[in-house]
């Protein structure tokens, strides 16, 4: 079924009568050409640009619980490709260009705000170096701008510029970064990927992937073996453990992060702003919820929940730039686990196993990078290839030295 | 989280900091396979879901490194020793 602005009144008429499930719940097949082993935005992404791009039909996407269950229905929605290395610009950049059509192209509704994305800075140094972000987003076409503390303070009158320890010199700017509807991403995915053919198998674990002779051949599953030419690893915070089963050890570890939204407000925080001297970011989302987060709890989990000083520590960030908001409060907070990598970027790629492929490393970052990263790792299942603008996203290259660092941390996870 | 310190007693997860996986061995770098080894120690984590040794140092408190046994899959703690101790190379 098209949605349409006709579908809506047909649907109002009908007494929302006619609505049919956005996706099938079919029965696995014996054999698939391609599997996918994970069904958050990255694999149904995978999914829907390897039938829409290549032409692709007998694919399945594994998920072992259900659709917008992990990360992707728990982040903080933050849409931008404001990044400084030459490994990742034109990755995110492709991604932030294929959320600009996102809507048009999946006929979904993921609710795509480029309201803009404002990174403060609060010291001489910290200006010369988003200075110099902004330029390398430049030599990239990348749009950024570089504001002064007026011009910040026409945007987001409220904040605290004379914050004594860090007071508000300025901030970097991309227009073009925002927000978007998290779960409705996986949704949208899902039905293209379905409309297309592609099986996704809920309640589905991949229990075991069966390599033969250096080939991996297909995955044990709780609803039993299912053949595969190609099988993708896409599980964002589990890759280990899904990994570990064909024999991988990988650059990874998982750690988790917590989100926050509170009660809702009016309209006041009318863009994505990030503290820069900490690691809080905050949007407001149209229900009139804020949105934030901060730093990961500082330990490796496989718990979707975290601890108290992880919530206490983005509470102060948030007061230290907007105190006015101390009195709101809180709705619900969450956790999510992340593929945190070696380096702090993601990683997509063959691996030495015939027929298996990679995709992870997501850390902070991963819901921007969903359609860059299905359209990339489509591309690479499908032609065997890199993706021009993913090519320095290579598993290799913790052995070779060509780490992407953005954060210059060095491969400490978690200070990424 | 609370975590037992062997000499300060249990105490609040605030007053402590976590380095990562217990154990991992320095590779010698006049091995032949050094360069592989050392991406190893660097890179490669085992990111185990379930029971963990791990290093932890008690930074706001006595600052000793201790290695905590941990459940990443619950937070449950079970015991937590010096790094001194568990960690010590037998001597040649
Ligand atoms: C609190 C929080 C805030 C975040 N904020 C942002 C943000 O503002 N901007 C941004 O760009 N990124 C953000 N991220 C990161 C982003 O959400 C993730 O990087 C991204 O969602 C990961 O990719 P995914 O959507 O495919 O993951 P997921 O949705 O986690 O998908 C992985 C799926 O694999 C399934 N799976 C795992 N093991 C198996 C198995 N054995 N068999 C079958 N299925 C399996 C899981 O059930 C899961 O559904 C945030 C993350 C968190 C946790
Ligand atoms: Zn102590």
């Amino acid at each position: 079924m098209k949605y349409s602005v006709f579908s809506l009144i047909h649907q109002a008429i009908r007494g929302q009568k006619d609505w049919t499930p956005v996706w099938r719940d079919p029965e696995p097949k014996e054999e698939y050409d391609i599997v996918l082993i994970g069904g958050g935005g990255h694999g149904l992404a995978t999914a829907y640009y390897l039938a829409k791009e290549h032409g692709l039909k007998n694919i399945a996407v594994l998920e072992k619980g259900y659709i917008g269950g992990g990360s992707v229905g728990r982040n903080t929605t933050i849409v931008r490709s404001n990044y400084q290395e030459p490994g990742n610009i034109p990755f995110y950049e492709l991604s932030l260009k294929l959320w600009e059509g996102l809507e048009q192209d999946l006929n979904y509704n993921v609710m795509m705000s480029q309201r803009g994305v404002l990174n403060l800075y609060h010291s001489d140094s910290q200006r010369d170096e988003y200075a110099r972000r902004g330029n390398a987003m430049a030599m990239h076409g990348v749009d950024g701008e570089l504001l002064n503390r007026d011009q910040v303070r026409e945007m987001v009158p409220f904040l605290d510029f004379e914050n004594g320890r860090f007071p508000i010199q300025g901030g970097l700017l991309q227009r073009r970064g925002g927000t978007a509807r998290h779960d409705a991403v996986a949704w949208g995915f899902a039905r293209g990927a379905d409309s297309r053919g592609v099986d996704i198998l809920q309640n589905t674990e991949a229990k075991q992937i069966r390599v033969e002779n250096g080939k991996a051949v297909g995955v044990e599953t709780n609803r039993g073996f299912i053949k595969a030419k190609k099988i993708g690893i896409v599980a964002a915070g589990n890759t280990t453990r899904v990994a570990e089963t064909a024999g991988l050890r990988l650059p990874i570890e998982s750690y988790v992060l917590q989100a926050f939204v509170s009660e809702a407000n009016k309209p006041l925080v009318p863009c994505v702003v990030t503290f820069g001297a900490g690691h809080f970011y905050i949007s407001q989302s149209d229900k009139g919820g804020l949105v934030f987060g901060a730093s990961l709890d500082y330990y490796t989990s496989y718990a979707a929940r975290g601890n108290l000083p992880a919530v206490e520590d983005t509470i102060e960030e948030a007061i230290a730039i907007m105190p006015g908001i101390s009195r709101i409060r809180l709705l619900r907070h969450w956790g999510g686990i992340m593929d945190m990598s070696m380096d702090g970027s993601p990683i997509i790629d063959k691996t030495d196993i015939d027929g298996l492929y990679l995709n992870c490393g997501w850390c902070y970052g991963g819901f921007k990078a969903t359609p860059g990263s299905g359209f990339c790792f489509a591309h690479l299942i499908a032609k065997d290839e890199m993706h021009p603008a993913a090519k320095a996203l290579r598993l290799k290259r913790f052995e070779t030295g060509h780490v992407i660092d953005e954060a210059g941390t060095g491969a400490q996870p978690n200070l990424h | 989280m609370r975590i037992p310190c062997p000499f300060c007693g249990e105490r609040d997860l605030q007053e402590y900091s976590f380095l990562g996986e217990a154990g991992l061995k320095r590779p010698d770098p006049k091995a032949d396979d050094a360069q592989q080894q050392f991406h190893d120690y660097v890179h490669i984590r085992k990111n185990k879901a379930g029971l963990t040794n791990e290093l932890w140092q008690h930074i706001h408190g006595c600052r000793s490194w201790i290695v905590v046994r941990r459940d990443t899959l619950t937070h449950e703690i079970f015991s937590s020793e010096f790094a001194s101790d568990t960690l010590k190379e037998p001597a040649k």
